[in-house]
């Protein structure tokens, strides 16, 4: 997975609460058994006019002028809620996104994003709709930097700080594979299953 | 220490040095949408399953529903590649695999607990947001993305940061015509779509005591929607019975033996939650939802809130609500005309559920113009329902009577109910878009559902029960 140190990108507010799995990619986009080649989708009710065509709805802030390159989205209360479908984070990155930052995740989406690569940062509505009374007027650049867990951008002298779980920013500063860190605990886990079947042996079912 | 400590801490494999712990995984459980991804993901990197015997997979969320449908036929176009492709990597990784026309298939939340294989005390994971469903048994039960399912199946293991203790105590008896999906959409509506962040849900009370199984899944089922990690209910009695003589349920002497553990699953009386509600269960009353997130839900009989009643939070999802749904505030539900029924889904598809519809529906006919569809849950409720002639019920009195699975909602690109069709729901989203092109859900009970089919409205369902009984 890419490591994410620092990150420089421009930042498209999207400020609705509740935006769900749904619309950050419909179902009807999730033609492949892969997980790659799904940015198209992304927010396909909201960003198209015609789906079929792909014509751009220009109201859409994806599609506005000097936005279509965003690579950080800032969002509001509950982002990702609703289905568990991994497939919105491939969206997500598919499009091109690094970072997201919302008043609250749906926690699903949010080890999904983690687990993609995706730096998922967690700031109080306030200052979420301060960044977006600037960011929604024109493009502008934001720096984000994971290691000292601070935002920087022209229109705010002062660093945005920001708390992430350690382990979160352990594995995306590093970039690390989960199941890769977790099988140096296999001879742990085996034990683990050995100490089960003699204690609860119906949990383990004879296959058939 | 609660019940979620309880089956927290019997799972726990080891602390990590990140702090998350390492929970031990007892069940996966996959289906065609994710499932094929998954399986193919972990077979181009090299990764066997731990255990390919504690792995199931039912096919439930693309197949068609259409009465004869073939073992390959999706209700969207380009979907049989994922029930082929899933076929296909079940098979060659041997994990348990309920084929689309296998006399146990169904959606995996009602099949998981009516085969047996979700048990007390175990954990069971699923990629879909549902799965919390199965804590109605007891189980430690929660639904996480594909690369979280291939963790498990490959070290038969979660890294988890341990959520919170909550904890939701229902007392009293739920009045005539109110269920367990009133309860549940009472409760968000007053707790919020974002009040479960972070917790672990128990349910807990007399009202709960005195609820059977199904609806207690019913309950259980969403606790997602309002972003609770899961929720659990303690095993007792009735979970007991139920599971007894279930295809995957222990025999004999470890039958004994696990019932003696499952007893044991429950909170100390002197357990200290982070968080704590109660309700009484006469204040429920028949509820619909009138917008476009489970907590925009009021009773039937309701008028829709003005904006300005609103915390100042919620006042702009409202505006959007209204605009979505086509509804205004100070407006009554009851009398909205609809344009389709669905009878069906994970949280209102089991035999009691298709039982309150019929009981309603006996002897009437859905109003003119009304497109009204049920979708059984699984095989075996389709089959029980049929034996009880409850399958001629529904099509007397002008329902679709379909094959198991997920079918209407969720739209798939496939079939919906007509772009903007107003539709009464069993389901458990009612967001923009689930059901179809901007279809307008409004989500109620199976009896509420068939009341509106007869009377081609919104109706407090009580009436028309009152009527029929
Ligand atoms: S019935 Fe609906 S909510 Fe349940 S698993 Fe299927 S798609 Fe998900």
């Amino acid at each position: 997975m890419t490591p994410f140190v620092r990150h420089e990108g421009i930042v498209a507010p999207l400020l609705r609460d509740n935006v769900d799995t749904d619309q950050i990619i419909p179902s009807r986009e999730m033609k492949t058994v892969s997980k790659t080649g799904l940015g198209e989708g992304l927010f396909a009710s909201w960003r198209y006019t015609d789906e079929k065509t792909r014509t751009p709805n220009p109201e859409f802030i994806l599609n506005r002028p000097g936005f279509e390159k965003a690579t950080i989205l800032l969002a509001g209360r509950n982002f990702g809620c609703g289905s568990s479908r991994e497939h919105a984070v491939w969206a997500l990155s598919g499009y091109g996104i690094r970072a997201i930052i919302a008043a609250s995740f749906g926690s699903i989406f949010h080890t999904n994003c983690v687990r993609n690569g995706i730096l998922p940062i967690t700031l109080d509505m306030e200052a979420i709709q301060d960044i977006a009374d600037i960011a929604t007027k024109k493009p502008v650049k934001m720096t984000i930097d994971l290691q000292q867990q601070c935002l920087l951008w022209e229109a705010s002298g002062e660093p945005i700080k920001f708390q992430i779980d350690p382990s979160d920013r352990e594995m995306l500063v590093k970039g690390l594979d989960p199941i890769g860190l977790t099988m140096q605990h296999r001879q742990q886990i085996l034990d683990f299953m050995d100490q089960q079947k003699t204690l609860r042996p119906w949990l383990f079912p004879e296959t058939d | 220490m609660t019940l979620f400590d309880k089956l927290w801490d019997r799972h726990l494999v080891c602390r990590l040095d990140s702090g998350e712990d390492l929970i031990a995984i007892d069940r996966v459980f996959l289906h065609e949408r994710t499932g094929g991804v998954a399986l193919a993901s972990l077979a181009e990197r090299n990764l066997p399953i731990l255990d390919p015997g504690r792995v199931y997979c039912t096919m439930d969320h693309i197949v068609s529903t259409l009465p004869g449908r073939g073992a390959d036929d999706a209700r969207m176009p380009g979907g049989e590649t994922f029930i082929t492709e899933t076929r296909r990597q079940a098979r060659r990784a041997g994990i348990n695999l309920i084929d689309v026309n296998d006399p146990r298939q169904g959606i995996v939340h009602v099949v998981a607990p009516e085969l047996g294989i979700v048990q007390p005390g175990m954990t069971l994971v699923c990629p879909d947001s549902h799965t919390c469903s199965l804590g109605a048994l007891g189980a430690l039960a929660w639904g996480i993305g594909s690369s979280e399912a291939e963790h498990a199946m490959a070290t038969g293991t979660l890294r988890l940061t341990k959520p919170k203790n909550m904890r939701i105590t229902i007392d009293g008896t739920l009045a005539r015509g109110v269920t367990a999906k009133d309860l549940v959409l009472h409760i968000i509506a007053r707790i919020g779509v974002g009040a479960g962040k972070g917790y672990a849900v128990e349910y807990a009370g007399s009202t709960i005591a005195a609820m059977d199984v199904e609806a207690r899944l019913t309950l259980c089922n969403m606790a997602v929607e309002y972003a609770a990690f899961t929720a659990v209910i303690a095993p007792d009695g009735v979970t007991q019975s139920y599971l007894e003589g279930r295809p995957h349920a222990p025999t004999g002497a470890l039958w004994e033996q696990a019932c003696a553990d499952w007893m044991s699953l429950r909170s100390d009386s002197d357990a200290g939650y982070d968080v704590e509600y109660h309700f009484q269960a006469e204040d429920v009353l028949p509820m619909v939802t009138w917008g476009i997130s489970p907590e925009q839900a009021i009773p039937a009989d309701g008028t829709i809130p003005a904006i300005d009643s609103l915390p100042p939070d919620k006042r702009e999802s409202a505006r959007r609500a209204c605009e979505y749904m086509g509804v205004r505030p100070g407006m009554p539900l009851a009398g909205l005309p609809i344009s389709g029924v669905f009878i069906g889904s994970c949280t209102n598809a089991r035999l009691s559920d298709l039982r309150a519809a019929a009981a309603v529906l006996r002897g009437h006919r859905v109003a003119p113009g009304i497109r009204a569809i049920c979708v059984p849950g699984s095989q075996t409720v389709k089959r029980a329902a049929e034996k009880d002639g409850l399958d001629q019920v529904f099509i007397d009195a002008g329902f679709e009577w379909r094959e198991p699975g997920c079918a209407m909602c969720f739209y798939a690109g496939g079939e919906h109910m007509g772009e903007g069709a107003r539709v009464a729901s069993t389901t458990n989203r009612n967001f923009e878009s689930r059901q179809g092109p901007r279809t307008r859900t409004h989500l109620m009970s199976p009896a509420m559902a068939a009341a509106a089919a007869i009377t081609g409205t919104l109706v407090d369902g009580r009436a028309l029960t009152e009527v029929s009984s």
